[in-house]
């Protein structure tokens, strides 16, 4: 018993060492391309090329791509978060596939059903998409990558994030523990 | 000497393609760190499982003490470094409502990719309300655009706001971590849960 605790327990990375290599990883995003990790802008972009695709004439108008295109020139789907995000996904399957961790299932707690985690995730995910574009960037682009070039709108989208789902735990635990 | 881009020492084509191995390396490390699991990450806001608030702010004042010694040794033009604009307004308006998707959905969009790149559904269906987030702000953009852009700031650093050097702040923020990394490991021997 003892023994398959120890297992489990192994199976993912000392988290001060992750941080530290993700630290790295934001580190040479700076030193390379001067702008930090992203997430929420890959689909940013994605949306701008669908927006200029499917209803170009709309999409013209609209102050929204406006506003992406006039810091981001060109194709949208050629800008350094779109190719990043690519990459997590290779890079995310390829961890899996060293630790055995390549498997199709929604986690969820065993109080719940996997349709209501389901709905859950795309309640969040729809918050969250809105949330990172009011925010100018999610958890990646504003807070992580703010902080580490000490930007103040950083540190306070970061504790709005983390200070709002303390908050709001209570109200969610069953979905979770 | 840095940053290799803003400087021209490399082109917009190998940018990008670098983009992609920083990727690499960041979905891994993620992956590595189990960003994949979505219980692991609401861990955090229950004390059963805090490898979120670890990773999170080893990695950012890791990135912060690089490019300060960085900056320092004349490695990199800090003022050629993107620094994020602040909006006040938006910044905390954008994350409560960030923060609310984060406890109901159990990802933010990073790991959401990280848990759907191993094969989990509920990461692929949180990256599709991602997209209908994104979608609802664009399309209404009108009806929220004097939110987003009021009380435009400009891009102050935290260090300035509050009247104290870099090196002061980077100093202040470490102790803080490590007060929260004590903090962490004592709830963690609290609620004990198995690992996900």
């Amino acid at each position: 018993m003892t023994e398959t605790k120890e297992l489990r327990k192994t199976k993912y990375l000392n988290p001060y060492l992750g941080g530290v290599l993700l630290g790295i990883v934001l580190l040479s995003a700076n030193f390379i391309a001067g702008r930090g990790l992203g997430a929420s802008g890959a689909i940013k972009s994605t949306i701008v090329a669908t927006m200029n695709t499917v209803a170009p004439s709309a999409s013209e108008n609209s102050a929204f791509v406006k506003e992406f295109q006039g810091s981001h020139g060109g194709n949208p789907m050629k800008t350094w978060l779109v190719f990043e995000m690519l990459g997590v996904l290779v890079g995310g399957f390829i961890s899996g596939a060293i630790a055995g961790r390549l498997k199709f299932k929604v986690e969820h707690s065993p109080k719940i059903t996997s349709r209501k985690r389901l709905i859950l995730s795309l309640i969040g995910g729809v918050l969250f998409g809105f949330g990172s574009q009011l925010g100018r960037g999610c958890t990646s682009g504003s807070a992580l990558s703010g902080m580490a070039v000490l930007s103040l709108g950083g540190f306070i989208t970061m504790m709005a994030i983390f200070g709002t789902a303390f908050a709001l735990a209570y109200f969610f635990r069953k979905n979770w523990i | 000497m840095g940053p290799l881009v803003v400087n021209e020492l490399i082109s917009e084509n190998t940018n990008l393609f670098l983009a992609f191995i920083i990727g690499i390396a960041f979905g891994f490390v993620l992956e590595s760190s189990g960003f994949s699991s979505s219980r692991k990450l609401a861990g955090v806001f229950y004390g059963y499982d805090t490898v979120v608030l670890k990773v999170f702010f080893t990695a950012a004042i890791t990135a912060m003490l690089g490019l300060l010694f960085f900056s320092l040794f004349g490695w990199v033009d800090l003022n050629l470094v993107y620094v994020n604009p602040t909006y006040l307004t938006s910044a905390i308006v954008g994350g409560v409502i960030m923060g609310a998707g984060f406890i109901i959905g159990g990802y933010c969009p990073g790991t959401s990719f990280c848990g759907a790149s191993i094969g989990k559904i509920d990461g692929m269906v949180f990256i599709g309300g991602l997209f209908i987030g994104v979608l609802i702000f664009g399309l209404g953009y009108n009806l929220w655009d004097n939110l987003y852009m009021a009380k435009d700031m400009g891009s102050p650093k935290v260090s300035e706001s509050l009247g104290m050097s870099d090196g002061l702040f980077a100093l202040i923020l470490i102790i803080v971590a490590l007060a929260m990394f004590t903090f962490a490991e004592w709830a963690e021997r609290k609620f004990p849960r198995e690992e996900y």
